[in-house]
Order: structure tokens, then sequence, then C-alpha cells
């Protein structure tokens, strides 16, 4: 079975199906933002402004600025500071993929191909991780680790390993015996360029399936983190920590701080997962039964 | 089976011992754990006398060494934040977890299967559609967002539900007073309908999905075919036939997803103050007391296997192949 992309037809089934249309369009608002955040956001992010604190979404203020999505409880623009926090959760989610991508695309390979007791230890330690509660994890090692993009991205990414290394292990399995393998070998290619050149491109398809249902449960992840004071440090506008900021207004039933910072969480985790289904079927069918 | 059984066992104690690891590892990594003990001013004696008498002293092995031989006798130790026995405290909050994790387990089944059969039964037409996209979308709202927006919609603005508390139900029943228990399960599950529901949201939206792709699948097959052909009612071909056989898959989901539960259990947990092992645990994270960590995340560890475990033997019941593939190994 031929189980390398074909953008054309790609293209053409993204066409029929429609809504991979629209969540690729959100996408591309989404990354357009966390791109160019800065030039598009109406105000600085961090401005305060005690005079028109907690405004809600259209009130223009005393100095003839108009918070459209509302101000905070120090009288930042909410508008603003969503286009900021884009640029993190995009960032955090990415990274995290690539972190967990490459240690789990690396595991499965050797674990795959040489078996043996690598194997087994691989996949019990896979076994032991998924045996619990990542969430649990996540938080202990960011409460002693200290909050930070780079422990966020570090911690997330070995959270995903596991499910890299097993669909890369299967396919390495059943590839390993393959008659062009078994040529390379014959050939005198080395393991390293056996198991890079001529294994590794044969798992894209699935693995890129894997990747993009993957950032959707990375962000709301990193989401849950930021909410509970352990993603970003306070000063960085997230997504998730605005929500955790809007649970002190909550009561006070200031709504827009914490609908808009949710919905756009929403939109963007929508739109990966989307794209993440169509792409397993568009990519790669067999993977439709082991989901 | 019993072979089965066994080497489940077997498994799970490995799996307790590494979780065990994990957690001694995580929360030595940020240093000397000692001066989360002592106050700012304390001199480098008093210090050097703390650490020793918490044991903080040893080296690492030996004190993992020993953490793990008093957890063989059942001993998690004491709190440093309340001065009780940290299995205690754990085991306290446990109950209104439990509850909340159950409650919203049975709305992600509940809802789940209907739902997923009349789209599976109804499929490519308006109405599968909508639960598919709709599926998608409870996959797709963090959970605690969703405990969040029914706050604002339900609690504050309807007014229907309350928006945090408890009343505890499994904790009178446990000690054996039934009337109160009864008299409370009413009020027990109005307060749980808005965490339950915040809960459940992602697990709901899965089965949903699953039900509907495993029952698609099964319809299809010929057994399906043949039982129509026989001229059997719809209704009997749907719940006997294919319902019974849709059944698996979603009996592994869902017995995995527990597991993901009990982790948006923490986060919801927070947000709607409920006082369950969820909130212990992030507040026991934050204050650094470790044997509390220690003994919550074990429970819960060992709750998954467990239920993992329970799910397996399930699963054999229900497809005799399993059990008897897997007991010749």
């Amino acid at each position: 079975m031929n189980l390398r992309p074909d953008p054309g037809r790609a293209w053409r089934s993204m066409v029929r199906a429609k809504w991979p249309l629209l969540a690729v369009a959100i996408l591309a608002v989404v990354v357009v933002v966390a791109a160019f955040g800065p030039w598009l956001a109406p105000l600085d992010p961090e401005r305060q402004s005690i005079a028109s604190r907690l405004s809600p979404p259209g009130t223009t203020g005393p100095q003839g600025i108009t918070h459209w999505l509302g101000s905070d409880v120090l009288g930042r623009d909410v508008l603003s500071r969503l286009l900021y926090g884009a640029r993190i959760s995009l960032l955090v989610g990415l990274a995290a993929i690539m972190v967990g991508g490459t240690l789990g695309t690396l595991a499965g390979l050797v674990s795959g191909y040489f078996g043996g007791w690598v194997d087994d230890v691989t996949m019990r330690l896979g076994d032991m991780q998924l045996a619990f509660p990542f969430v649990l994890l996540a938080i202990m090692f960011l409460v002693v680790l200290g909050p930070g993009v780079g422990n966020l991205v570090l911690v997330l990414g070995i959270g995903q390993w596991v499910t890299y290394a097993r669909i890369v292990r299967a396919e390495t399995l059943a590839l390993r015996e393959k008659e062009f393998v078994e040529a390379a070998r014959a050939l005198g290619d080395s393991t390293t360029t056996i198991l890079f050149r001529t294994i590794l491109p044969n798992t894209v398809a699935p693995l890129t399936v894997i990747a993009s249902f993957n950032v959707a449960s990375v962000i709301l992840t990193e989401a849950a983190l930021s909410f509970l004071g352990l993603g970003v440090p306070a000063s960085v506008p997230t997504w998730g920590s605005m929500l955790a900021e809007s649970r002190d207004t909550l009561l006070a039933n200031k709504w827009w701080l914490a609908v808009f910072p949710g919905v756009a969480i929403m939109l963007t985790v929508l739109s990966f997962n989307i794209i993440g289904d169509w792409l397993r079927d568009a990519l790669d069918p067999r993977l439709r039964e082991r989901q | 089976m019993g072979i089965l059984v066994a080497r489940r066992l077997l498994q799970s104690v490995v799996v307790i011992l590494g979780v065990t690891l994990i957690s001694f590892i995580a929360l030595h990594a940020g240093g000397d754990p000692t001066y989360l003990f002592v106050s700012e001013r304390a001199t480098p004696e008093e210090i050097a006398l703390v650490r020793q008498a918490l044991g903080f002293d040893r080296p690492l092995h030996v004190q993992y060494l020993s953490f793990v031989a008093d957890l063989a006798r059942g001993d998690f130790g004491t709190s440093l934040s309340y001065r009780q026995p940290a299995l205690d405290i754990v085991l306290g909050a446990f109950p209104a977890t439990i509850e909340l994790a159950v409650f919203a387990f049975a709305i992600a089944i509940v809802v789940a299967i209907p739902l997923g059969v009349v789209a599976a039964l109804n499929r490519g037409t308006a109405v599968d559609g909508s639960i598919t996209m709709l599926g998608l979308l409870g996959q797709s709202i963090p959970n605690f967002w969703m405990g969040i927006m029914l706050i604002l919609f339900f609690g504050l603005y309807l007014r229907w539900f309350p928006i945090s508390g408890h009343v505890p139900f499994l904790v009178p029943l446990l000690n054996g007073d039934l009337a109160t228990a009864l008299g409370n399960l009413p009020r027990t599950l109005y307060f749980l309908v808005m965490p339950g529901l915040a809960v459940a949201t992602y697990s709901l939206a899965r089965n949903t999905r699953l039900v509907r792709s495993s029952m698609l699948e099964v319809l299809g097959q010929d057994y399906v075919r043949t039982a129509r052909a026989k001229g059997l009612s719809e209704q009997v071909v749907v719940v006997h036939h294919a319902l019974r056989n849709a059944w698996l898959p979603v009996v592994t989901m869902v017995g995995l997803e527990f597991g993901f539960l009990l982790g948006g259990v923490v986060v919801t947990e927070t947000v709607f103050s409920y006082p369950g092992i969820g909130r212990l645990l992030f507040n026991a994270i934050n204050q650094r007391d470790i044997p509390v960590v220690q003994a919550g995340v074990i429970l819960l560890a060992g709750n998954f296997i467990l239920l993992n475990t329970v799910v397996d033997l399930v699963y054999a019941r229900l497809d005799p192949r399993v059990s008897l593939t897997r007991g010749r190994r």
C-alpha cells in the first residue's frame, strides 16, 4: 500500500470536506496573529489604566480608547492581551510536539528495529507513564522546576513521547521485514542510514496525523497548567493565565474576561482536531482502526 | 484467567514502584527540601538539625528505600503541614473525588451511547453531522473553562445550580449511616451537576465518537445482514446484534479514560473549590508536603491500575476470544 502523502489528493479531499478548509482558515488567522500580534494589537498588553478598569466590551474609555473586548482588573486591554497570548499558546504547543515527537520517534525506531531488552525497557517505561494521569506528573515537575516557557515545553514534550514511540515502533516492526529494508542492509548501508533514510520517511504519514491531534491536546494541557499558575510567568499574557485571572472577577459577573480567552483556546484546538481527523482519513485510512 | 490476573498484579507492583520513584525524584529535583521546613532566618545549625530530624541528610537512595519499606508496611509518613498521617488526609478527601468521578463517568457513558448509536444509524445525515461536530467541539473545550462557563450561565445568570460546595454521600454510607446517606443523595447529586458536567465533557464527546465508529463497523458485518435477512426487527438487530459487539472497543477506551478523568478532576476541583483529592494534591504540591503528595499520587495510580485490570477482565468476559488467547500465552 502506498502511504506516501499525496498533496493533490489531499487538497481535493479537503475542498470536498469543507470543515477542514474552515479549520485551516482559523489556524491561518491564529498563526498570523501569533506572528504579528505586536503590530496588530491596538494597545500595549501591559498598559494599565485605573480609569478604565473592568470596562465591558465596546466601551470607550476616558482617553478615547475603545476596548473592543473589554478591559481587565488592571485596565489592560483584553483584545491586545488575547493577540499576544496566541504566540505563547502556539509556540508552546509546537515546541512540545517537537520535543515529544523527536524523543518518541527515536525511541520507537530503536525499539522497533533492535527489539530485545531495549524494546522491553522502553515500552515498559511508556506503560508506566501512561499508568498515571499526566496532569499530576506535570504539576509535580513544574512546581519543583518553577514556571517558565522552557520548563513547560520540556514537561509537555516528555508527556507526549509515548504516543509517538508506540506508533513508530509498530511501523518499524512491520517495515523491518520489508524487502527494500533488507535490500538496504544487503547493500551495506549503516544502521543509522537504514533507520533515518529508509524507515523514517515511511512513518511520516501516521506521525503527521498523531502530531496534529497532539498539538490540540498539548494546547489544552498548557491552558490547564497556566490556569493553575504553573505555566509561563505571570507577567506574560497567555490564554490560560487570562482565564486564571478571570476567576477573581467571576462572581462580579465580568463575563468577558472568562469568555474570550476560552473561545480562542476552543477555536484553535477545534481546528487542530478537525485537521487531524481529516488528515487521518486522507493520508492513512489504516489509522482509523488503530485510534 | 488466573494467569492474566497474576500478570496484571505483577505489572501493577512494578508500575506503582515506578510511580513512587518518579514522584520522589520530582520532589527532590528542586534541591534540598529541608529549606521548606525552616524559617528564612534559621541559622545553619538549625537547618542541619532539621535536616537530620527529617532524614534529608541521608543519601537519596537510602531515603527512597526507607520510604518504600515504610510503604510496604502501610506507612505513608506524616503530613508536614497537617501533622497527621498522610494516608488519613488523602483518604479523607478521596470519597468526594470518587463521587465526582463516578458521576462524570456515568454522564459520559449514559449520554454517549444513545448519541453514538443515533449518529451511526443516521450515517451521513444532518443528525449524524451535528452529533459528530458536537463531539469534536466537546473534545476541544478545556474542562476547566467548561466549568467557568457553567458557573457563569447556570450558576450566576440563571441561578439553577450552586457554584461550589459538596454534600457527602459516600462518607455517611461508609459509616453505616444509610438514612443520612440516602437523605443526602438528592442534594449530593444537585451539587455534583455542574462540576460533573465540566469533568465529563471531554469523555462524553470522545465516547460518542467511539460508539458511533464502532457501531458503523459492526453494522457493516455479515451477521448483522444475516439478522436483518432473518426478518428480525431493527430494534433487536441494533440492541442484541450490533450494540453487544460494538461494546468491546468502548469498554477498553472507557477504562483508559478514567485516568484522564482523574487528571481533569484536579483542575476542575480547583475551579469549583470542590473538597476532593485533586484540590488537596494541588495544595500539597504547592506546600511541598511530600508525604501527602506521595500518598495521593500512589492512591490515584493504584486506582487507575486496578481499574485497568478490571477492564481487562470485563473485556475477557465480554469477548471469549480474548481470555483464550491470553491465557495460553
